[in-house]
């Protein structure tokens, strides 16, 4: 039996990077330090895997042979006039920049998760900066965090606890037993709402509603923790302030927060169904803090507004920096989509949605990005690397994936890959091949092996090179045909 | 049968997360993402108990899936659907030039329904039809 330490957890753009692995016989048997997410997908990798080349025939995916799968998938992108490379976002850096090597040898486009998650982000980003920091400085320094539509105990469950307000850090403390405390309170109260639900007349509906008592402020010198959201989530448990937006109404929000942090007068009762008293309680914490971080997720770039939510987040914080110091950061949601962006602007000069058909790179989300490229119906083929865009792209732009000859490389059978013509297995990036990826604050860290592969199998990037390898066969015979 | 209109939340959940990476072709993972989290007022009006299925429309086309009871949606008027192939399949695919999808907060209609929630072969199968 033997434990590693000091492994990155390939899961979410937290990458913690102090999990524990233990291995016995080729084989994890037990994890340790990660969250929910990180442990099933530790624990759970080898259960669901498939280590078979498929390729289709007949309407069926029948087992192949590595070579051929390659073969195959070669073809479909050589032959192809328009090809759509997408994914990259589970994979390592090293990966994706042989994907970008390969993109611009097939002419196609090669776009990333980020166009449907935080695209607007980045556009927002690209119109007027962000002021923005590692995550350590967080963690030692910031006396408010704000979580603005995300869901971190879902979806980064150890984002609180390793870099926010339940982290320990050198000028800030902890907030566990505040949380802890209220969790029991709150968990007493509820008891009591229901028992109170079932005798009062009208029942529950009738007792007077809930969020109006959790103003619970800290004291000053305490770290703060704020969520804003459409719904109360499980990160709305815990924070100090909760403050329940009407979905579509972020923008609103977060200007009428930069117009009272001016000190200008709102001549409204309520902006987007939160009262204005709240707004200016807000505005006053915000502007009284020392170091204050502004987290937002998809609740901002998913809804009405997209790009502007984040637009205005983003100058929301510049203004505050009038008065305190405040920044700002994305919370990304693949463990290396970051790095997916950082190679391909260093490789392109942009960072996703990177269109080679005119032989140099172009870039023009809404024209040039997955989805749209995919609902216009002008990709020819595609090639899928870690990813399910059957699982997360709408309708349309399924459909016409569906249309299309496409290859995947994925070291499980997802939606995507039952689709497909070519699939292609490799191997886990962080858990049987090592790489790069960047945390979501832009820091690299490496991606260690910590078991072997089943036999045969590669790591994406030795498949991906192989492919291009092979493209360049098959084109150079056609190059020496027509000469 | 009663239809109600909706504003539609999608959004990550813990257990979504869990099986999203290794395990979606899996019961779990279709027990955890197929479903439609409510306010028990809007279930009560809906006729609808938890573990009921409903069919959600929107213009592209609907989806079945099973309601829950939710423990967070403080509003009546408002669902919650995990990310996943199930909402995917009825979300629109307009960018408005952004090659962001609109993906949060837009109306669906929901009736309760006796059909099956689909597993995820059937549902690709359904939508997406056999590819040659």
């Amino acid at each position: 039996m033997q434990v590693l330490s000091g492994v990155l957890c390939p899961f979410c753009g937290c990458c913690c990077d102090d999990i524990e692995v233990v291995i016995k016989d080729n084989t994890i048997i037990d994890v340790r330090n990660a969250c929910a997410l990180g442990a099933s997908k530790f624990m759970g990798y080898s259960v669901h895997r498939n280590t078979k080349p498929l390729i289709r025939k007949n309407g069926e995916l029948v087992e192949t042979t590595l070579d051929e799968a390659i073969r195959r998938c070669a073809e479909i992108l050589a032959e192809a006039s328009y090809p759509l490379l997408y994914g990259w976002s589970n994979t390592s850096c090293e990966a994706t920049k042989v994907g970008l090597e390969l993109a611009e040898e097939v002419g196609g486009v090669i776009d990333n998760t980020t166009t449907v998650c935080h695209g607007p982000a980045i556009l927002a980003i690209q119109d007027v900066g962000i002021p923005s920091c590692t995550l350590g400085q967080i963690r030692h320094r910031a006396d408010l965090v704000i979580y603005w539509g995300c869901n971190p105990w879902c979806a980064h469950p150890r984002h609180l606890e390793r870099y926010t307000s339940l982290s320990e850090g050198r000028f800030q403390r902890a907030a566990w037993k505040r949380y802890l405390s209220r969790l029991i309170l709150e968990s007493a109260r509820k008891r009591r709402y229901r028992a109170a639900g079932r005798v009062i007349k009208g029942g529950a509906a009738a007792l007077p509603a809930e969020e109006e008592k959790r103003w619970m402020l800290p004291p000053p010198e305490e770290r703060k923790l704020v969520v804003v959201d459409v719904q109360r989530t499980r990160t709305a448990d815990l924070a100090d302030i909760f403050i329940r937006v009407e979905p579509g109404g972020d923008y609103d929000v977060l200007q009428a927060l930069r117009a009272l942090i001016r000190d200008e007068e709102l001549d409204v009762d309520s902006v987007a169904g939160v009262p204005v008293e709240k707004l200016e309680e807000l505005a006053d914490i915000m502007v009284n803090c020392r170091f204050g971080i502004l987290f937002f997720g998809l609740g901002l770039t998913m809804s009405v507004g997209k790009s502007r939510n984040v637009e205005a987040a983003i100058k929301l914080t510049r203004d505050l920096n009038m008065y305190t110091k405040f920044l700002i950061m994305p919370m990304r949601g693949h463990f290396n989509v970051t790095g997916a962006n950082i190679v391909s602007t260093w490789q392109t000069g942009y960072p996703y949605a990177v269109d080679f058909s005119h032989g140099y790179p172009r870039y023009n989300p809404g024209e040039t990005s997955a989805i749209d490229i995919l609902s216009r119906g002008d990709a020819d083929a595609a090639l899928v690397v870690a990813s399910d865009p059957v699982s997360s792209f709408p309708r349309r732009a399924v459909e016409h994936l569906a249309k299309i000859p496409f290859a995947v490389i994925d070291p499980c059978l997802t939606p995507t890959a039952l689709m497909a013509d070519v699939v292609i297995p490799s191997a886990f990036v962080g858990i049987e091949a090592e790489g790069t990826a960047y945390r979501m604050d832009h820091v690299p860290l490496p991606l260690k092996k910590v078991v072997e592969p089943p036999e045969g199998i590669l790591s994406d990037e030795e498949i991906l090179r192989r492919i291009l390898r092979e493209v360049r066969r098959i084109k150079g015979k056609s190059q020496a045909r027509k000469n | 049968m009663v239809s109600m209109e909706f504003i539609l939340i999608t959004g990550r959940t813990i257990e979504q997360g869990k099986f999203k990476e290794h395990a979606k072709t899996t019961e779990k993972y279709k027990g955890n993402v197929a479903i439609c989290e409510m306010h028990a007022d809007d279930m009560y009006r809906l006729g609808v108990k938890d573990g009921d299925n409903v069919k959600v429309t929107t213009e592209l086309g609907s989806v079945v899936v099973k309601v829950r009871k939710s423990k967070r949606i403080r509003t009546p008027g408002m669902v919650f659907i995990p990310f996943g192939p199930w909402v995917n399949s009825i979300l629109p695919s307009e960018t408005e030039g952004s090659g962001m999808p609109h993906l949060k907060g837009f109306k669906v209609k929901i009736e309760p329904t006796s059909e099956p929630v689909p597993d995820i072969k059937d549902l690709l199968l359904k939508t997406y039809g056999v590819k040659k």
